[in-house]
């Protein structure tokens, strides 16, 4: 952490489930862990009017700053769920990445954010200022019951609940709930006691990753290393976070001692050696680390959810873990609200691990590729690899195969069975499954974006003209209809969704295409809704 | 899909031959393999054609697969 950053402590309190003589112990959402999955899915439904009880073992946020890198996608998820403004105030913004290989640059990309949308393409920001902006959300939300200092050590799932045990600086307790959310990591206790397997591969190559804190006039941008001078033979990743901290990531290779590495009297002559004796800079928080590229062949173990690293991890390459891991959130959410609430059936949860799976295999495919790219496994893949850093440097054409990560991009959940597949011809992208553009509107003359006005319920996206009064009546369902709703100030919403005259989209609460049509049909809609809310899966089970 | 061209297509093959072996004259093993590396990934993105470029690895593997096992 900075010199003079000190992370908030969250007071332990007892609870009434704690008390003798309580009958009830039981909730409709207990969450385990309070990292970013955990969070961000009490939030998600405090929106959606669940309770959860979000229990976690210490009481305080991340150490160190762990994930980094948030994506445009994950920004507007924390935007509708009212907790983006301050990352985006804290958090840096950059586009501009450079390779390097030995000693020379081999080119710089520009991640040149598209206009016409209100979330950066990317932001960096540490994860401990993730976490406590979004605990400081729970604390203006009253469906949250947040509980620190307080230790899963037994979960046992029944047909009709889940029975959690739990240890506190009070002693243990017992409670229960309808389903719970298994957010509590790579490490994950919930995880062992449905007995679930993560599969996927191991890498043994470690990194050494170093916070330092520099007063150097340093530019805003992420610089990767391959085989450079000061490092020879392995990859060193730097990049800016807030307070002019900087993270510096070392591949120091599978037979390195990571506790020799991590002594200060070892990391001063790998940081010196990059920035120049002369550079001034002080040591925040360093670790060691290996990873793993895995997933759970199911998310969805009967009343147990996994969310979050406790379900998928990615190696680092591409920001893919957190990001991933709040669109997985995203997605469960509303689901398992509307089941709870009665209106979808319990099928309508299968559909979280079918388009999660592909996230999760979309995720795991781009970061090990990385992977390989940045550790070459055999002799010819370093000769491969050298020669594409080679090429890049003269030729544009390698630039397209250097893998430095491939950096987190939303998934499109093209074969969900809730889509209903298009039957008419559209030229935009916003097709079923695909999660929407943004694009600048204004409200009563006030300028404000498209994705402000979406998702919660399901939403009627039309251009006029008159939208049948069957379709203003239906629950969970709001129209938004250009022309009497909000106006457009650009050519951005026509462009992304060839949305004109009569043309209508049927929008999921999170934000994903559903339908689309070009003539506005009352049953269809019923149908698509239907559809999306799962009651076709229930008549094929 | 297009597949790989395995028919003669050679302006002129005696020509093109004796130019890649003149292309590693005076090279180490070591730097003969990253002039081989360099050159698949030039012809490759020439072809870019995912289908052709997958035929052409596995021709070629199961080439030198054949000629381990005989």
């Amino acid at each position: 952490m900075p010199s003079g950053r000190q992370n908030p402590v969250y007071a332990y309190r007892r609870s009434a489930d704690q008390d003798a003589g309580v009958t009830s112990r039981h909730h409709p959402v207990v969450i385990v862990g309070a990292g970013p999955s955990g969070l961000t899915a009490a939030i998600a439904l405090d929106a959606c009017g669940i309770d959860t009880v979000v229990l976690d073992d210490n009481d305080t946020v991340s150490t160190g700053s762990r994930a980094i890198c948030f994506a445009k996608r994950t920004l507007e998820i924390w935007d509708r769920l009212g907790c983006a403004a301050p990352m985006l105030e804290k958090g840096v913004v950059w586009q501009v990445g450079k390779v390097f290989f030995r000693d020379a640059q081999v080119y710089q990309f520009n991640l040149q954010p598209e206009g016409g949308h209100k979330m950066p393409a990317f932001i960096n920001l540490q994860q401990y200022y993730v976490e406590e902006f979004l605990v400081d959300r729970i604390g203006e939300l009253t469906r949250v019951d947040l509980r620190w200092k307080n230790r899963v050590t037994r979960v046992e799932p029944r047909d009709d609940r889940v029975q959690i045990e739990v240890e506190t600086p009070d002693g243990h307790y017992v409670l229960s709930c309808d389903y719970l959310l298994a957010a509590d990591g790579a490490n994950s206790l919930v995880r062992e006691s449905v007995g679930a397997v993560a599969r996927g591969q191991e890498f043994h190559d470690q990194f050494l990753i170093c916070d330092i804190s520099m007063h150097a006039d340093f530019p805003t941008e992420r610089w990767f290393w391959f085989d450079p001078p000061f490092h020879s033979g392995h990859s060193v990743l730097l990049h800016r976070q807030p307070d002019n901290v900087w993270r510096v990531d070392f591949q120091i290779g599978a037979d390195a001692d990571a506790a020799q590495a991590l002594r200060i009297e070892n990391i001063r002559p790998r940081i010196d050696a990059m920035l120049g004796e002369q550079t001034k800079w002080d040591l925040e928080w360093a670790s060691a680390y290996t990873f793993r590229c895995r997933k759970l062949d199911r998310l969805v173990h009967g009343r147990v959810l996994f969310i979050g690293d406790s379900a998928h991890q990615v190696s680092p390459f591409g920001a893919r873990g957190a990001n991933g891991a709040v669109q997985g959130v995203e997605n469960l959410a509303w689901k398992l609200a509307r089941v709870i609430r009665g209106e979808a059936p319990g099928e309508l949860l299968s559909t979280y691990d079918g388009e999660r799976q592909r996230g999760a295999a979309e995720n795991l495919l781009h970061s090990t590729r990385a992977t390989d790219f940045i550790t070459p496994k055999s002799p010819i893949s370093r000769v491969l690899r050298d020669s594409v850093l080679r090429l890049a440097k003269r030729y544009p054409f390698a630039r397209a195969l250097v893998n430095s990560g491939r950096l987190s991009a939303p998934c499109r959940y093209d074969d969900s069975p809730l889509n209903t597949p298009d039957e008419d011809r559209f030229t935009s992208l916003a097709r079923p499954g695909s999660p929407c553009p943004d694009a600048p509107i204004s409200i009563d003359g006030h300028p404000g974006w498209l994705l402000e006005k979406l998702g919660g319920s399901f939403v009627l996206l039309v251009a006029g003209p008159a939208v049948p009064d069957e379709l203003r009546t239906l629950p969970d369902l709001t129209v938004l209809e250009l022309g009497a709703d909000f106006a457009v100030t650009s050519d951005d919403l026509a462009r992304r969704y060839d949305l004109v005259g009569g043309a209508a989209y049927l929008i999921r609460p999170d934000q994903h295409v559903a339908a689309r049509w070009r003539r506005l049909d009352a049953g269809a809609v019923t149908r698509a809704l239907r559809r999306a809310l799962g009651c076709e899966l229930k008549e094929v089970a | 899909m297009s597949a790989l061209n395995v028919e003669p297509n050679f302006d002129d093959a005696d020509a093109f031959y004796s130019a890649l072996i003149e292309a590693h004259r005076g090279l180490s093993d070591e730097q003969s393999t990253a002039l081989n590396a360099r050159l698949v990934l030039l012809l490759a993105n020439h072809i870019g054609a995912e289908s052709v470029l997958r035929d052409a690895l596995e021709k070629a593997r199961q080439s030198v697969d054949e000629e381990t096992n005989t």
